[in-house]
């Protein structure tokens, strides 16, 4: 269930530009189960900046009451965020949101995991669990460039794991979907999280697979209540809308209109 | 005795902390965190006679200590908030405050004359200050006449006692307040969103796809306690105040201002749990002020 806790700063460094990996101790990570949640945090005590911020769950590890998010300190409350210390104390509300149904890749079956830029840390969860339980995962991650890459060896470590560079800096060059026309992959049901030009992409490169998109969008309570964070549905006969914090982030394909 | 109670048309709050309308959804998302029985009461998310998409998105902006938003009036219709919303919050022992819009008069007069049948909706607030909407907002609450002649209608429809909650987007907000009061209205809500914009630093271009929304948040308290306090001794009916309201000193100097009751509404995005925590921390405020009652305060500031 959704809860709002002070959570203490456990490790927390940058591990690449711009990008932090933090990991938070407390209660409210034992209600972490589906890769794909995210939590929303408030950076400051003071209301300056005012709202929380949506940032996705990366890695859960219920055993130590952790877990670690990774996150681009890109704007005001990030930056503010990136400066704290082991031993603070950050408000946390979460967990929240629809994350990737796992149940949905079968033992002994394979998923492509794509994700671009800061949508891969989603991923990361996700293939863990999935290869817990015994689906052999294939990774896909894009990065503008060779300074922004991470994780790499800790997905490798999961499954194949390949990287793509909008500058060809590091691995291949160009966007995830053209890596992905090269190595034609077998498998049975993606997952991916990033931007939605990529989403769109992957939608129609693979028209015929069973697949699960995660979307980001403004938000104001990250509960549902506010209804700021809509998208478009493509069957508008049914619902209009639907809201990227309660009814997403994560959604079947062919559901929200690219 | 109950030091936070208190008294209104139509309304007898157990404490003067209300969700503001548009804030709070239908209450469902929030019944997950606390007992919404614990609330003063709840105003619910504005309700048109049919279902409403809202605006494109982004539909909020955040600026210095406050926040823009250009939600557009997105709800399900009046037929599914009888249907279900307001049965579902019947389980709650709360007033519902039912948040009425619309795009012509007669739609007003509709949905108010319907929603105020519902056994738990104890109050009507007209929504006649919505800066997000191209028609049925802010058009009606900014001239005196219209203003005044749309509270009629609905005071002749309703079962229960019109709150009509005023725009800050006029010159004269005492003449809007006068004018509903003379209308019928049993009481005021105030205020609403101040009309504002957001650039984007690298495009030049508004943030919100709207192009302006609706500022909120504590940026906008001391506008909305000037505006209480100028109001409240310009009218007879009483005020729930609102604007920036985050904790129970906040509450103290919109009751201070005139305010008999108030209602929380960004703040709720920033803490879910803020209008349990203000609850809990207005008996110590009391005690700090040495007042026995709620009700001592309000209005000191004009004594």
């Amino acid at each position: 269930m959704i809860k709002q806790e002070r959570m203490k700063v456990v490790r927390h460094k940058q591990i690449a530009d711009d990008i932090f990996e933090l990991t938070l101790i407390g209660q409210l990570s034992l209600e972490m189960k589906q890769p794909g949640q995210f939590v929303h945090i408030r950076v400051s005590d003071s209301f300056e900046p005012l709202l929380r911020r949506p940032i996705s769950i990366c890695s859960i590890d219920p055993e130590h009451m952790e877990f670690t998010m990774l996150y681009r300190a890109g704007g005001r409350g990030t930056k503010i965020l990136s400066l704290k210390q082991p031993g603070d104390e950050v408000d946390v509300l979460g967990p929240l949101g629809n994350g990737f149904p796992v149940e949905e890749a079968e033992t002994g079956e394979t998923a492509l995991l794509v994700g671009g830029g800061i949508g891969v840390p989603p991923l990361y969860e996700l293939s863990k669990q999935l290869n817990a339980k015994g689906v052999r995962t294939i990774h896909v991650l894009g990065f503008q460039s060779i300074n922004n890459v991470f994780y790499e060896k800790q997905f490798s470590e999961l499954g194949d794991t390949y990287i793509v560079t909008a500058d060809g800096s590091y691995g291949s060059k160009g966007f995830v979907t053209d890596l992905l026309a090269q190595l034609n992959p077998e498998f049975n049901v993606f997952y991916s999280c990033g931007p939605i030009p990529m989403l769109k992409a992957l939608e129609q490169a693979f028209p015929d697979k069973k697949g699960f998109l995660s979307f980001e969008e403004r938000m104001g309570c990250g509960i549902g209540a506010c209804y700021a964070c809509v998208c478009e549905t493509t069957d508008a006969v049914a619902k209009d809308y639907l809201k990227i914090c309660s009814d997403g982030p994560v959604f079947p394909r062919g559901v929200v209109a690219l | 005795m109950n030091r936070l109670q208190v008294d209104l048309p139509g309304l007898t709050l157990k404490n003067p902390i209300i969700p503001a309308s548009g804030c709070f959804g239908f209450g469902q998302e929030y019944a997950k965190l606390y007992d919404l029985s614990k609330l003063g009461a709840i105003m619910i998310k504005a309700t048109t006679l049919e279902t409403r998409k809202g605006n494109p998105t982004p539909r909020v902006a955040e600026t210095s200590s406050g926040m823009l938003n250009a939600i557009g009036l997105q709800n399900p219709g009046l037929a599914h908030v009888m249907e279900y919303e307001l049965p579902w919050l019947e389980q709650y022992d709360v007033p519902i405050i039912a948040n009425v819009a619309g795009t012509e008069t007669a739609d007003y007069v509709a949905v108010a004359e319907k929603i105020s049948t519902a056994p738990n909706v104890k109050a009507l607030e007209l929504n006649i200050s919505c800066p997000n909407v191209k028609c049925g907002g802010i058009q009606f609450g900014t001239d005196a006449k219209t203003a005044s002649e749309l509270t009629a209608a609905v005071k002749a429809v309703s079962n229960v006692p019109v709150y009509v909650k005023l725009s800050p987007n006029v010159t004269n907000i005492g003449e809007i307040a006068k004018a509903v009061e003379a209308g019928g209205a049993d009481g005021l809500t105030m205020i609403n969103t101040l009309i504002g914009m957001r650039l984007n630093p690298i495009t030049g271009k508004p943030v919100i796809a709207n192009g302006t929304g609706g500022l909120s948040g504590p940026a906008v308290k001391p506008v909305a306690i000037r505006m209480v306090y100028d109001v409240s001794q310009q009218v007879k009916i009483p005020i729930i105040g609102m604007g920036g309201i985050t904790n129970a000193e906040d509450v103290i100097d919109f009751l201070s201002a005139g305010a008999s009751a108030v209602a929380v509404g960004t703040a709720n995005f920033v803490d879910p749990f803020v209008c349990p925590n203000i609850i809990d921390a207005l008996p110590h405020k009391l005690d700090e002020l040495a007042c026995e009652k709620l009700t001592d305060i309000m209005g000191r500031s004009h004594r």
